[in-house]
């Protein structure tokens, strides 16, 4: 059997090792970002007008047509740049961690250096791509 | 052709990994889980909002509305949620990794009964409760 080179990750402060830590930052990130939007959630009297599955949607992604089928009293009120911003943040978060999860995990069953390298390539403009309508759903919602 | 790694599947299926080898197995399903059906519900959210995909959009988000694939889709939020804070804890304080099996069973202890409460919730309401 021939001997095959991979390429494994080097020690060091590299592009392997800023994505291990992004991959733990960005989880410290969306805890907070899901506790401000629980918090909020039940600043909308949650406790009385929302399910388990509304209060959770508000939590990881608080736009307005996530919960417009609520008893929530004026959700004008929660329409607002700053609920869009932490949208996109938690979009950003969440979509570079699980894709980059995603990719790790692959990499794992992957001997062939082309094959990783077409799926890595394929993940990222799958990435952008849902980045971009995730952005858009975010704006116009 | 894959990596040769001699191990079998009798093997796999036999090895002892107890409590960090189910995390680590269920951190991935979860987290696999979360990325496949996070991605059609953004398309689906995508959909909706335009005329000619609104059919395909009410589709994919009827399966999230289903109760019973909430118990599923919040086992794996909740225990990737929980075990990932432990993975973050252990990681950037490399010497608190002696305590990784009491970290792993403080984890449980956390997410059983939340999970249970939640369950007992989606339950409730999906049998029109």
């Amino acid at each position: 059997m021939n001997t095959k080179r991979i390429s494994i990750p080097q020690r060091g402060f590299n592009f392997d090792f800023l994505m291990w830590l992004f991959t733990r930052l960005s989880a410290l990130g969306m805890y907070v970002l899901a506790l401000v939007g629980i918090i909020a959630a039940l600043l909308m009297s949650a406790r009385q007008n929302m399910t388990v599955a509304d209060l959770m949607r508000w939590a990881f992604m608080p736009v307005p047509t996530h919960v417009v089928n609520t008893n929530i009293p004026t959700i004008d009120t929660w329409k607002s740049l700053f609920w869009q911003v932490m949208g996109i943040l938690m979009l950003f978060l969440a979509g570079a961690h699980g894709m980059h999860g995603l990719l790790n995990v692959l990499e794992d069953y992957i001997s062939h250096t082309w094959v990783r390298k077409l799926f890595r390539t394929l993940g990222i403009v799958v990435w952008v791509l849902f980045s971009l309508i995730g952005i858009a759903v975010i704006v116009t919602a | 052709m894959g990596l040769s790694r001699n191990v079998s599947l009798s093997d796999a299926l036999r090895y002892q990994g107890k409590g960090p080898m189910l995390t680590f197995i269920l951190h991935r399903i979860g987290g696999l889980s979360m990325v496949l059906f996070v991605g059609l519900h953004v398309l689906a959210a995508w959909l909706a909002n335009h005329a000619w995909g609104t059919s395909a959009g009410i589709f994919i988000n009827n399966i999230y509305e289903n109760w019973i694939f909430q118990i599923f889709i919040f086992f794996c939020v909740l225990f990737h949620v929980i075990n990932g804070l432990r993975i973050t804890i252990l990681d950037l304080f490399p010497k608190l990794v002696e305590y990784q099996r009491e970290a792993i069973w403080l984890e449980w202890f956390i997410f059983l009964p939340i999970y249970s409460i939640i369950v007992i919730v989606i339950i409730r309401s999906g049998l029109g409760g």
